[in-house]
């Protein structure tokens, strides 16, 4: 018999000009990976400690410390539930991600695509399994029954929050919040939602490197979805940078590196 | 969700760089991805290669069995060419039978091999209009990244280089080697915005007006050619890929 | 399976098969782990002279659409053999014997695979057999969980797959192709090593119940150590990456 574990949310910054306030979700099934929480959880474990990869099925205990994201419990023993990162910590066992799609979190900031219209709402594409209603209620202006096109078509970039993810896994997003909007212009650039957090930083340092060196509005969803715009040159520069992260999210001292990748690079008058 | 989806943001940023004279990955416009090439690669087959063009990998085999000749051809052998799009190597390939793009894959790197006078079919006759050898050039995609046309192409000139006549397993002799005539390689160049890039990434494709593979021989003879997508080329613009798709090509064959 | 040409020794003097290996032997096995760039996830097996690449997308929208479950996913497996894969050139296309492949290695994996977290949505796997020599299905099952592993799919363990059979009277492991072909049983078996579950087997020729069981134990040590292949894969394909992952500098 499987027993899982709840998955408390704990309170986190989330850079790209936001804070999102995480808040306490309730039982969810430990086999949801929650990267970020799970890195800033870990942020005073220290650097040298052997990192060990485990497998799906992997046993990573006998003990009766918490069984955290990523993993399971079965006859009182800790398994790996998917490929990562083992992470211990004083009360619970984890395991990081090294692949797998976005699934979307209440709470989560992410880059949508509209990918339909309807009367009273707009289908939305976040990158993950499960497309998402975006309805006229949940976005900043008034729109009339059938008015939607008039507002966003097909094709549209998007920023919005995770509002809601019920049991079988339909999503509500919102643009009703502080900074949500639809984006013009600028680029998208897709990477493994496993890696975001690379690309954001300890405490958003890596991404405020990027932002101050490029000059460019740079925002990162959680679902693997970066969002820059600014002049050209810069958003090439900034493109490498994030290819530079998620080819080499496993060195140590990547923040580092890009820092001097960007500082050679610079653009003038970036 | 399709990560077709992000193809069309792409649009514009590939065309700002084109405008300043870059390509997303670096590349000048007459510049080909890494090639990487591995011949006999497949034992099962009479010739094979697997080969990498930036990340399109795919493999070519060629297989040879016995049977009749085609009743209007009695005196040489038959080559038969199929592409297969597997849905491994792209969320955009559906499984099923060949869809257009498959059979349009196959059809213009036979056309290639044929007007090339790739192997000579001649030499392939054992008893004519009874027996010959039927040739199979079967082009795998593994994982698709733009321009099948080319590198199916490189492929089965590389399988040809190496493939060797069944002639042990089927009580005739000896294994030959296969009697190959002539290297048609194509080149591929795609057209955005007024720009001419060669070797296209499946991006590129998609935003593309149009596009054009030509397939030239060791002498500089054209061999075949074909333009896809609705965009279309002016002449000036067909003569200068013509030009060169002739000189790339050249390169290619040296280095097989 | 049918008799073998007379001239032909499956098993000579010294009790050693034609290939040389004893009758407990497994033919070399290799895997490697994430080889394909678009595919989610993905493991090539070179086992014996057999080459089988197997590739995952997903989860993702289930098409077609009246197949979707709302409760969990699908696990749709689809395996092929290329045409030059084998030595009489086959047909492009899935055959019958394609079909049947295809669902038993799909209800193996959706034995092991965490369904329920991934209502309505597809997790398509992709098993090519680039060159075939007995047994792809058996590498295919082995390379399908590796590639489902790559691609992030959460699961309860990977599954393990190898034959055994029986060749001039004797159970061997790891059937060869005129093993296969002249042989006299063949037994493919999928296992879940942490379980001990099977969740694929198959026979078909003649045995007493006493080779059987004896074919079967074989099969599932056999596994066991193809798991290792399959777990070492997995780690060689991340190891250098699991440094810095954790923090976020």
């Amino acid at each position: 018999m499987n027993t899982f574990s709840a998955l408390k949310r704990d309170k986190g910054k989330c850079t790209a000009g936001h804070e999102a306030n995480l808040c306490d979700l309730g039982l969810v099934p430990s086999v949801f990976i929650e990267n970020m929480r799970v890195r800033q959880m870990g942020s005073n474990d220290s650097k040298e400690a052997a990192r060990e990869i485990v497998v799906p099925g992997e046993l990573l205990a006998i003990s009766s410390k918490r069984a955290g994201p990523g993993t399971f419990s079965e006859g009182g023993k800790i398994y790996a539930a998917h490929l990562g990162i083992k992470s211990v910590r004083p009360d619970s066992i984890s395991v990081v991600p090294l692949s797998g799609q976005y699934m979307p979190m209440r709470g989560d900031l992410v880059v949508g695509k509209i990918i339909g219209v309807g009367s009273s709402n707009w289908l939305v594409d976040i990158n993950s399994p499960y497309p998402s209603p975006l309805h006229v209620n949940e976005v900043p202006w008034r729109v009339e029954f059938g008015e939607t096109r008039k507002f966003m078509s097909v094709g549209d970039i998007v920023l919005l929050k995770i509002v809601g993810v019920d049991e079988i896994k339909r999503v509500s997003v919102s643009m009703q919040d502080h900074g949500l909007r639809k984006l013009t212009g600028g680029m998208v650039v897709e990477l493994s939602p496993s890696k975001v957090p690379r690309v954001i930083g300890k405490n958003g340092s890596m991404i405020q490197t990027m932002k101050t060196m490029t000059g460019c509005r740079i925002y990162v969803g959680q679902n693997g979805r970066i969002w820059i715009d600014g002049e050209l040159d810069n958003m090439v520069l900034a493109v490498k940078a994030i290819k530079m992260i998620e080819d080499e999210a496993h060195n140590l001292g990547l923040t580092e590196k890009v820092k001097r990748f960007l500082e050679e690079n610079k653009v003038e008058g970036a | 969700m399709s990560k077709d989806v992000v193809a069309d943001l792409k649009r514009d940023y590939i065309t700002r760089l084109l405008a300043k004279g870059m390509r997303s990955d670096g590349r000048q416009f007459d510049e080909m991805r890494p090639l990487k090439v591995e011949t006999n690669y497949i034992g099962s087959a009479q010739g094979s290669a697997l080969v990498h063009l930036g990340d399109t990998t795919v493999v070519v085999g060629v297989k040879l069995i016995l049977g009749a000749p085609f009743p209007d051809t009695p005196n040489t052998g038959v080559l038969t060419t199929n592409a297969e799009l597997i849905p491994m190597a792209s969320e955009t390939f559906e499984s099923g039978p060949p869809d257009q793009t498959s059979i349009e894959v196959a059809r213009v790197v036979d056309r290639g091999i044929r007007e090339g006078h790739a192997v000579d079919l001649e030499k392939l006759c054992l008893e004519p209009g009874k027996q010959v050898w039927i040739m199979f050039v079967d082009v795998h995609v593994l994982d698709y990244d733009g321009n099948l046309f080319d590198a199916a192409s490189i492929g089965a000139n590389a399988a040809f280089k190496t493939a060797m006549v069944p002639n042990k397993a089927a009580g005739l002799g000896e294994d030959v080697p296969l009697p190959v005539k002539h290297q048609p390689i194509s080149i591929t160049v795609v057209k955005i915005d007024g720009k001419l890039l060669v070797d296209p990434t499946h991006d590129e494709e998609r935003v593309a007006d149009a596009r054009l593979t030509v397939a030239t021989i060791e002498t500089g003879n054209l061999c075949a050619m074909q333009k896809g997508l609705d965009g279309a080329f002016t002449l000036d613009e067909v003569l200068k890929v013509v030009e060169t798709s002739s000189r790339i090509g050249a390169e290619i064959r040296s280095r097989l | 399976m049918g008799g073998a040409p007379t001239d032909l020794k499956l098993i000579d003097e010294r009790g050693l098969r034609l290939d040389g290996r004893r009758p407990d032997e497994m033919r070399p096995l290799k895997i490697e782990a994430g080889v394909l760039n678009k595919a989610d996830g993905s493991a090539f097996v070179e086992w014996g002279m057999n080459k089988v690449m197997a590739a995952v997308y997903g989860p993702r929208e289930c098409h077609p659409r009246h197949l979707q479950n709302t409760e969990r996913a699908l696990v749709q497996c689809h395996y092929n053999m290329a045409s030059f894969s084998v030595e009489d050139r086959k047909r492009p296309g899935p055959d019958r014997r394609s079909h049947e492949i295809s669902k038993i290695l799909s209800e193996a994996l959706t034995h092991v695979v965490f369904t329920e977290y991934f209502p309505r949505t597809s997790i398509d796997v992709y098993i090519e057999v680039l060159q075939a020599n007995a047994g792809t299905r058996c590498a295919g099952l082995t390379a399908a969980s590796v590639a489902l592993a790559d691609a992030g799919v959460p699961m309860r363990d990977l599954v393990a797959s190898v034959a055994a059979g029986k060749v001039a009277n004797t159970m061997v492991l790891d059937l060869g192709k005129e093993e296969d072909n002249f042989g006299q049983a063949d037994i493919p078996v999928g296992y879940v090593p942490r379980t001990d579950e099977v969740v694929l087997l198959q026979m078909d020729g003649d045995l007493t119940r006493e080779e059987f069981d004896k074919g079967l134990h074989m099969a599932v040590g056999a596994c066991k150590k193809v798991y290792e292949v399959q777990r070492d894969a997995l780690k060689r394909r991340y190891s250098s990456r699991a440094e810095g992952q954790e923090e976020g500098a």
